[in-house]
């Protein structure tokens, strides 16, 4: 029949193949299995996440439900079979009104439902079940994390950067701040993320039911390094939080060796400005505490593993490594740089 | 068909009160700019709710100048509404004259309230509430000078002959403009000047 | 008849009659309303279809700068640790793409689509204020000139579109960079406030008579909510971007924490713009898809006033949801709780309009023309990003979604979807109107199909980057992430998508020589633009007609008993530029509307206002004074009452006939 007008033509049922192949390739993403340290969707170690990866199992269930059921429906619209008809014939205007209302109508009931459940869920994650057994203050700063472990005893208060260690069972309460723009404190893992709003003290909490080491990141667009501002939460039993926990309290051991007392020499002069040791005359308050720099897992802040190369690299390149990061490249000569690794060496 | 009996009407032509296209153009420019307003009151009462500085910073502010001012600023706008009356009612040389009123105790809103600013003795950059204060009042000072400009205009027509009963719409929509202008300074009077009293 | 010296009586019986083509009567509209050729008429025109399209070209070409600023990033970020951009080049990319996309492509395209079409479908002469809308599309693009001023210079914006503080304030950002953005976004501001006043007025006045209210087109109530919406939130936005501007130039501290400012008002000031914002740049384009759809299923819409309905209760509700942009900001369980359900509710509306486009596709006989693979597609993407905008109203599911590429996918579905396909779906179906030619339909399946796919490759693996917990806005990623092989399908996917836009241009350029020589309605379409020659005539309708239903083309086949239309007789209006305006509702005749002529002022002002903020940018008092001085003597002489407008009485000598 050629009863269209003038603008139209037919089309074959191969353009619906190609629009099913599409959405496969897409899915077919979802079988990317490399190991995803931020994988919050098929992992969480905690109470303060855990209500929320189920709710987001069951969302995803649903709504892919709905998509295709929709999707259906929309290709039955378009090739059911349909008698031959006159093309200049028009159908009548007022059919058609179960379609929006039963859809619109289960549309609302399934609304409602996630709704409550969504609304559930905040409520069981907003607060822990007891009462937090430690507090925390993390400040967000361009691009770390200082962690201040608080102790109404001030001598028992310590400060240390880029690595929160937790105890395992244990409710945390962290208090976030911001020293300079806005970020967002979000170990996804262990629970979802909060702003560090200067002017602001914003709290979450987080919880580790296993052992292990879990990845953060600042979620915050906060300028040039947004994107190497990580942080580690190490969750230890018990006893080794406490081990950790004494060992993070004593101030740095006086150098003895020679090499390391030429290093602290060179520190105090061109570093101390910036960071601090406790135990020295370094208390510059600008930049990572470096008291037990040798203690963490990583340097500047998720970007580099703490080996003795990297530090030096980082402490000579840190604006190639980290361009625009708030710590200059140092220029030591080869002799200075090996008595500032000696010092370093002792900053255990 | 119903149409057919429309057709035989004889209908205005040209910007007739508040058929013509201006009248309802003043009425959205109005909600616009009230919108505007709201959102600098908004910010106001969110900063004041939030802050833990002294508010206002020199207590708690006097209000007999700005009251008599306000009064100023309302009757300028009845006067304007007598202007158009006026028109309507053809006493053109009346209608001059209330308008002539009108922009006169405008200017002396301007005048009282440049004095007020005067006597301040923080400015825009020296606190918060200066910020707000300077910002909110001087955004209705814009406006009143905008309305100001307007009513001069629609003074100098009124005077070249160009008005009369049958056609006056841009005194309809300028004097829209100069109520709203007074309108919105009431709502800014009882924020900054008001409701510190209830704090 | 004689039309020497129109008549300036200020009552009169409007002549009703027919103006065929060539007869004296069309010649003497034809001359009435047409510009004058040459760069004058080219700078002073006020036509409503020339705006439209200049608005639509405007846009598209920011699509293009935007989409290729997208396609560098896409480079960027196809592998891990990348070096082809600095994190700074990287950033000032995204937010230039943003800011381009959303303010300069998103709305003007369909501020382009409304203009042309609106006078058109309403069956009137021309918009409200035309000179106003000429002005406003000056000023969009001299706007448009100055958020790009800086790029160039390496110092475009650089703290993402929606440029929090205080990161965008003076301390952290000190380049012009900020400023740009802060005054550019306030001119913006006034063009895109005066559009939407313009459509406001245009619907409330200047619909033809008979066409009631519950008889426009979707697409006119699709912009009319976008213009209410914006009267009411654009000040919003402008508001803090100047209080930025007065705290990073004048001191001010709105936003300084130090002394009490409140890095949150920004956000909540922004979002409050924001949300609405979003919708004012679907709603049309739905309204497209609700006025077009139809056409290839040859049935009338499904459920019109449901649809219309729902339209106005999206935007209603859309004003009650900002917070849904700010749940990690740490506010009280409580409000989280209230605007995340609220954010659920708002998906109610949206359930019917689609319900309302599968049963018009149902119900009807689609005829498989390329706009119609545009429009049946873009409901298909419209589910998917609404259904991802769900997810993230969920107040704890936000909390890890926010800040992912999830949200990133999201926007882009609902962006791309419900903005750009039915746009370019909207132009295959408009084409013939526009330039009297139709559009290749093999190379248009193909662009529709290359865009489809790579749409979908590109973008839906974005969801589960999100999942696998990759943020925004990060110039970089390190390897160990598990996430380089859904970035590397996302860039095949972003270049296959381009691809399938420049398909779409090759079809353009090549339709717009060789298309076929079209009819005034190719499509059998019902509404009234349909009723015009294509190209329109400059006076768009040589009577003004008369409404009868909402298919005015459709009448004589749909089996409803309701009136006719009549097109061909109607009102003749040409005492000068003329056109009917009627009542709000009812579309009764009301009064005879004098139109104004072409006019330099509306490019003077938009020019003189652009010129004032760039002094500001550029702290020239004297020169910002002298530009204010020039706007406000354009003003006044614009709004100067003038006498074949009827603004002011006719002179003594006319008196006589002014009684009668
Ligand atoms: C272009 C327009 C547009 C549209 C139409 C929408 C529509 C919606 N959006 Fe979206 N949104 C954006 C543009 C848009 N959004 C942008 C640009 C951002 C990011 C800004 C930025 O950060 O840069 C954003 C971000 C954003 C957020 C913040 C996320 C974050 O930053 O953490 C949220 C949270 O609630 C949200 C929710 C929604 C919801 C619930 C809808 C709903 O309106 C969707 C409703 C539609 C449907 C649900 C589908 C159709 C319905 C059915 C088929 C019925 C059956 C369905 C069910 C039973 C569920 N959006
Ligand atoms: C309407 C809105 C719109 C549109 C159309 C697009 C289109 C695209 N966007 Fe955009 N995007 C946004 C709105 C939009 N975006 C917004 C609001 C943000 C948030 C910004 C922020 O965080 O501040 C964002 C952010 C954003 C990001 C995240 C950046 C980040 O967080 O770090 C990415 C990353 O992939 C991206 C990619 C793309 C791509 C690949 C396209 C493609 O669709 C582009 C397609 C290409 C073209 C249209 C050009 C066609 C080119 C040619 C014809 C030339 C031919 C050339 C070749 C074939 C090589 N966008
Ligand atoms: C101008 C200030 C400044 C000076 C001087 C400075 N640093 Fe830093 N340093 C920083 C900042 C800021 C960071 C955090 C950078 C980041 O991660 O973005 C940092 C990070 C580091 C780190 C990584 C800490 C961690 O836990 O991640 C080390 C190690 C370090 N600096 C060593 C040094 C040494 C050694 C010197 C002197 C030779 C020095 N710094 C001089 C500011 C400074
Ligand atoms: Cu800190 Cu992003
Ligand atoms: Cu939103």
């Amino acid at each position: 029949m050629n009863d269209y007008g003038p603008g139209f033509r037919r089309c074959t049922p191969i353009n619906y193949a190609v629009f099913l192949c599409a959405l496969t390739a897409a899915s077919a993403a979802l079988a990317d299995n490399e190991a995803a340290p931020l994988n919050y969707f098929l992992h969480s170690y905690g109470p303060a996440a855990t209500p929320t990866m189920h709710l987001g199992w069951v969302f995803v269930a649903l709504l892919l439900a709905i998509l295709i059921i929709v999707a259906s429906l929309l290709a039955g619209a378009v090739f059911h079979k349909r008698p031959v008809e006159d093309f200049r014939k028009i159908g009548r205007e007022e059919e058609g009104m179960p379609w929006i209302y039963i859809g619109t109508g289960i549309s609302t009931c399934i609304l409602v439902v996630l709704a409550i459940y969504s609304l559930v869920t905040l409520n069981v994650i907003a607060k822990p079940t007891h009462v937090p057994g430690l507090t925390l203050t993390v400040t967000g700063y361009d691009w770390w994390w200082k962690v201040e472990y608080e102790n109404d005893d001030p001598a028992r208060h310590f400060v240390t950067a880029n690595e929160v260690h937790i105890p395992v069972g244990v409710p945390v309460l962290v208090k976030l701040k911001s020293a300079d723009v806005i970020h967002a404190f979000w170990v996804p893992v262990l629970a979802g993320k909060t702003q560090m709003i200067p002017g602001l003290i914003n709290q979450q909490w987080l919880e580790a039911d296993t052992e292990g080491v879990y990845a953060g990141e600042c979620t915050q667009y906060c300028g040039v390094q947004h994107a190497h501002m990580g942080l580690e939460v190490v969750a230890q039993n018990t006893a080794e939080f406490e081990k950790w926990r004494d060992a993070q309290r004593r101030t740095a051991p006086p150098t003895s060796a020679a090499g390391a007392n030429a290093g602290q020499k060179i520190f105090l002069d061109q570093c101390a400005g910036c960071h601090t040791v406790r135990g020295t005359e370094a208390v510059g308050a600008h930049a990572p505490d470096l008291t037990h720099l040798n203690s963490r897992r990583m340097i500047a802040a998720g970007l580099l593993t703490n080996t003795p190369d990297h530090l030096m690299q980082w402490i000579t390149h840190a604006q190639e490594l980290k361009p625009g990061a708030r710590m200059p490249s140092m220029v030591l000569t080869p002799a200075e740089a090996s008595s500032l690794s000696a010092f370093l060496s002792t900053l255990n | 068909m119903a149409e057919a009996m429309q057709t035989a009407q004889a209908l205005p032509a040209g910007s007739e009160g508040k058929r013509s296209g201006g009248w309802w153009g003043m009425i959205a420019l109005i909600v616009t700019e009230g919108s505007l307003f709201g959102y600098l009151l908004f910010s106001y009462f969110y900063l004041a709710s939030q802050t833990e500085q002294h508010w206002p910073p020199e207590g708690l502010p006097d209000l007999l100048i700005p009251g008599i001012n306000t009064l100023i600023l309302l009757s300028s706008s009845i006067f304007v509404w007598i202007s158009e009356r006026c028109i309507q009612s053809r006493q053109m040389r009346w209608s001059i004259a209330s308008m002539a009123l009108a922009v006169i105790l405008g200017v002396c809103f301007v005048v009282i309230q440049l004095h007020e600013w005067n006597d301040k003795s923080y400015d825009m950059a020296a606190n918060l509430y200066g910020s707000l204060y300077f910002t909110i009042t001087g955004f209705h000072m814009l406006h009143v000078i905008v309305g100001l400009i307007i009513l001069l205009l629609l003074l100098l027509w009124l005077g070249l002959g160009y008005f009369d009963n049958r056609r006056y719409a841009a005194v309809t929509i300028g004097g829209l403009y100069w109520h709203f202008v007074d309108v919105v300074w009431l709502f800014v009077f009882t924020s900054l000047y008001l409701t510190p009293y209830l704090y | 008849m004689t039309h020497n010296t129109p008549d300036l009586s200020l009552n009169r019986v409007p002549e009703m009659g027919s103006a065929p083509i060539g007869s004296a009567a069309e010649i003497r509209l034809a001359e009435l309303w047409e510009t004058a050729p040459g760069w004058r008429g080219w700078l002073s025109t006020v036509d409503h279809k020339t705006i439209g399209l200049r608005y639509l070209v405007t846009a598209f070409i920011f699509l293009l700068m935007g989409g290729v600023e997208a396609l560098i990033m896409r480079l960027q970020l196809a592998g891990p640790e990348q070096n082809l951009l600095t994190p700074e080049q990287y950033n000032q990319l995204f937010t230039m793409h943003g800011i381009t996309m959303i303010f300069l492509y998103s709305l003007p395209i369909l501020s382009g689509f409304s203009n042309y079409l609106w006078p058109l479908m309403l069956g009137s002469r021309d918009m409200a204020f035309p000179r106003l809308n000429a002005l406003s599309y000056w000023i969009f693009l001299f706007a448009g000139l100055f958020l790009y001023v800086s790029f160039p210079l390496g110092e475009a914006p650089n703290a993402g579109w929606f440029n929090y503080v205080p990161f965008a304030g003076l301390e952290y950002n000190t380049g012009p960079n900020i400023d740009v953005y802060a005054l550019g976004m306030v001119l913006l501001g006034i063009s895109t406030t005066v559009g939407s006043i313009n459509f406001v007025v245009t619907l409330f006045r200047m619909r033809a008579p008979g066409m009631s209210i519950s008889r426009v087109p979707i697409l006119v109530w699709g912009t009319l909510t976008a213009s209410v919406a914006n009267i009411f939130a654009i000040p919003s936005v402008s508001l803090a971007f100047f209080l930025l501007w007065l705290d990073r130039r004048i001191g001010t501290h709105f936003f300084d924490v130090v002394n009490g400012g409140k890095p949150l008002l920004w956000q909540h000031l922004f979002w409050m713009f924001g949300h609405p914002w979003v919708y004012a740049v679907v709603l049309p384009a739905m309204g497209i898809v609700s006025d077009a759809l139809p056409t290839f299923c040859r049935r009338p819409l499904v459920g019109y006033s449901a649809v219309a309905l729902s339209t106005m209760a999206t935007m209603l509700l859309g004003f009650g949801v900002w917070i849904h942009h700010m749940f990690a900001t740490g506010l009280p369980t409580l409000a989280l709780s209230f605007f995340g359900a609220a954010s659920m509710v708002i998906s109610i509306p949206s359930a019917v309009a689609v319900f309302a486009w599968i049963a018009t596709i149902w119900l009807g006989r689609p005829v498989f023309n390329t706009p119609f693979l545009f429009f049946a597609g873009f409901v298909i993407l419209f589910v998917i990003g609404g259904l991802s905008g769900v997810m993230t109203a969920a107040v704890p599911l936000d909390f890890q979604l926010n800040e992912t590429y999830f949200i990133v996918a999201h926007l882009h579905y609902v962006l791309l979807g419900i903005n750009v396909f039915p746009v370019i779906g909207g132009i295959y179906y408009w084409f013939p109107k526009f330039f009297g030619r139709m559009m290749n339909e093999t190379l248009g399946k193909w662009s529709f199909w290359v865009m489809f796919i790579g749409f979908n490759l590109g973008f839906f693996p974005m969801h589960v980057a999100g999942l696998l917990g990759m943020p925004r806005r990060i110039y970089t990623y390190a390897p160990h992430m598990g996430w380089n092989m859904v970035n590397m399908i996302t860039s095949v996917g972003s270049f296959v998508f381009a691809l399938g836009i420049l398909l779409f241009l090759v079809n353009v350029l090549v339709s717009l020589k060789r298309g076929a020589l079209t009819t005034p309605n190719p499509w059998d379409a019902p509404t009234l633009e349909w009723a015009t020659p294509s190209p329109p005539p400059a006076y768009n309708f040589a009577v003004i007609p008369i409404i009868a239903s909402r298919h005015p083309l459709w009448e004589d086949r749909l089996d409803e008993g309701g009136g006719r239309s009549s097109l061909e007789q109607g009102y003749l209006l040409m005492e000068g530029r003329e056109t009917l305006g009627t009542t709000s509702l009812d579309a009764d005749p009301d009064i005879i509307l004098k139109m104004p002529d072409d006019s330099l002022a509306p490019f003077f002002l938009g020019l003189f206002s652009a010129l004032v903020f760039a002094g500001l940018l550029l702290h020239w008092q004297n020169f910002t004074i002298l530009m204010v001085l020039a706007c406000s003597l354009s003003l006044a002489a614009w709004m100067w009452p003038r006498k074949t407008l009827l603004q002011r009485v006719p002179d003594a000598c006319e008196e006589g006939a002014a009684h009668g």
